[in-house]
């Protein structure tokens, strides 16, 4: 077990035995041809396998229990289920099998599919407030601070333009200043530190240490083992999708380390 | 590294604590735990959807808007469209096929124009309802909401799309001599049936296309059919003179039918209730509240199974 706050060891996120299963529709063959397709309806009743429908079994039987008050990082090669896992935490991605218990509604930092191009600044930052589930009066109140932490208006007037005007690094800017105006009880960072220039990366690092003193847990995702060693004080190891090593950061880190040959 | 961590905790090889021997389910049910993305029960449900108003609309608003901000003539397009629509409609069944029969010029021409535009609504939130889900999947698996804010979402755009169209309704109306009267307080009433309708029927389908999502490319070929069947360019009545009763009648209960010819009746000066099936009211009322209450609790039985990939 990691390290746990002994005053309020109360647990916030349990995970039992969660298995997490993607379908894809005819990718068995690698041939989307009409006969496959057909073949494929005229045998349904029989097995996913037998339909063509390939099952990539992305996280495989993980089990842990996050207490308030731990930044807990997860970290493993690409594809090894880190971010599947996050979802499946927030309700986002229904198991396959195992469940997850949580304390309140987690929530995932990034709003970018709630945001439409074609709208100016302004309407995202109203829309995007809206869909985290924050009251039109609350997203009124921090609108200035939404719009000042971006630094959009840094370069004249953008914030009335079209989002789709943004150069990608200022787009950027402005999902995670939106994606971070919301407090949370469970909070999940999936790699969100890596955007915009140089100053403005400092500045989400410390809008995001804000975050984690008011959100009971943290989950951080990230490539970066060194932003994982300043924020978080527990690991998670996964590969391929099976949880290789659960413990205080800088044990797991060394191990990790040296498995990426470091 | 210390072993005081980042935020001050100090880290204690931690005494078996009074928890270890729980299973996973019993420690959650100890400290209150729910199990993540677990469906509500339908008031909860209810109440959640309430709280998300602000954002149906919202989104609603930012969809019609996104439409056309590309375009130079902008948001005008919102009225040129259905105005192009009904001049194609007109010149193919008014001019070359000669489908008024039994109609005069001056009420066939509203009455092509109601029928399409009121017809699009139904058939353009069906088409947004059955992609609703199966089309937005980033949203769904980012963010929490209760996912029948989309369909209601797409139905709700579709309206105030048709309100713009409305505009162009009148128009012709007026052209073509019938003056605004008493009667046109029935149009409140028969959008608003139509709109429950509409969003029950776009919740049906926004569950059957993000479990088959081949149903978006089958949906414009049973909406044609459906089109043709309601008396969208030909009154049912006078196309189906001679044949039996039943089957006018049962041309004439279709939903699409019934708040067509709803919409006419209160519209248009020359268009009178013998038009009408009989308790026409009560039908579109059924239709109304059946579909949609019907549409909300099938939507809602699948609510955490939305987002599966």
């Amino acid at each position: 077990m990691a390290e746990q706050n002994t005053r309020d060891p109360r647990p916030t996120v349990i995970a039992d035995e969660l298995h997490i299963v993607y379908r894809v529709n005819g990718a068995k063959t690698g041939k989307g041809s009409a006969t496959a397709a057909l073949s494929r309806i005229l045998r349904r009743g029989s097995d996913d396998a037998a339909r063509g429908v390939r099952k990539v079994h992305a996280v495989r039987g993980v089990s842990f229990t996050a207490y308030r008050g731990e930044a807990v990082g997860l970290i493993g090669s690409n594809g090894s289920g880190k971010s599947t896992l996050l979802r499946a935490i927030a309700g986002l991605l229904p198991a396959e099998k195992g469940k997850v218990y949580t304390d309140g509604q987690p929530s995932l930092l990034g709003v970018n599919a709630a945001l439409m191009n074609d709208l100016t600044g302004e309407r995202n930052v109203i829309l995007g407030g809206l869909a985290m589930g924050m009251s039109r009066e609350q997203i009124k109140e921090r609108y200035q601070d939404i719009v000042d932490f971006s630094g959009i208006n840094e370069k004249g007037d953008f914030i009335t333009l079209p989002m789709r005007t943004y150069s990608s690094g200022m787009a950027a800017r402005l999902r995670f200043s939106i994606a971070a105006a919301k407090d949370h009880d469970v909070l999940m960072i999936d790699e969100a530190l890596a955007t915009g220039d140089r100053k403005f990366q400092k500045r989400s690092e410390e809008r995001i240490r804000e975050l984690r003193k008011e959100a009971g847990t943290v989950f951080l995702v990230s490539h970066n083992n060194k932003s994982i060693r300043d924020t978080c004080n527990r690991v998670l190891w996964l590969e391929r999708g099976e949880l290789r090593m659960d413990g205080p950061t800088d044990e797991v880190l060394k191990e990790y380390e040296k498995f990426t040959g470091k | 590294m210390s072993e005081t961590t980042h935020d001050g905790t100090v880290a204690v090889t931690a005494a078996p604590s009074p928890d270890a021997g729980l299973t996973a389910a019993e420690l959650a049910a100890k400290y209150g735990l729910s199990v993540s993305g677990a469906r509500p029960s339908l008031g909860e449900y209810i109440r959640q959807l309430w709280g998300r108003r602000h954002f149906i609309l919202a989104f609603s608003q930012a969809k019609l808007t996104a439409q056309y901000s590309q375009a130079k003539l902008g948001q005008l397009w919102q009225v040129a469209t259905p105005l192009l629509n009904a001049a194609v409609y007109y010149f193919i069944f008014g001019v070359i096929l000669h489908a008024s029969r039994g109609l005069s010029r001056d009420v066939y021409i509203p009455f092509l124009v109601t029928g399409v535009f009121v017809f699009t609504f139904t058939q353009s939130s069906v088409m947004s309802g059955v992609r609703a889900i199966s089309g937005n999947l980033g949203l769904v698996r980012a963010l929490h909401f209760p996912r029948a804010s989309l369909p209601v979402s797409f139905s709700l755009q579709q309206l105030q799309q048709l309100l713009f169209s409305m505009i162009v309704m009148f128009i012709v109306a007026i052209g073509f001599g019938s003056y605004p009267g008493p009667s046109w307080l029935l149009i409140v009433p028969v959008l608003v049936l139509q709109f429950l309708f509409n969003t029950g029927l776009a919740m049906i389908v926004a569950r059957m296309g993000a479990k088959t999502p081949d149903l978006a490319q089958l949906m414009p070929f049973l909406l044609r059919t459906w089109m043709y069947a309601s008396g969208v360019m030909f009154s049912i009545s006078t196309m189906m003179e001679g044949r039996p009763e039943w089957v006018v009648r049962l041309l004439q209960v279709n939903p699409a039918a019934v708040y067509m010819d709803l919409m006419r009746f209160a519209l248009i000066d020359g268009y009178s209730a013998s038009n009408l099936p009989p308790h026409v009211w009560a039908i579109a009322l059924f239709w109304a509240v059946a579909v949609f209450a019907g549409g909300f609790v099938y939507f809602w039985k699948a609510e955490e199974r939305y987002g599966r990939g």
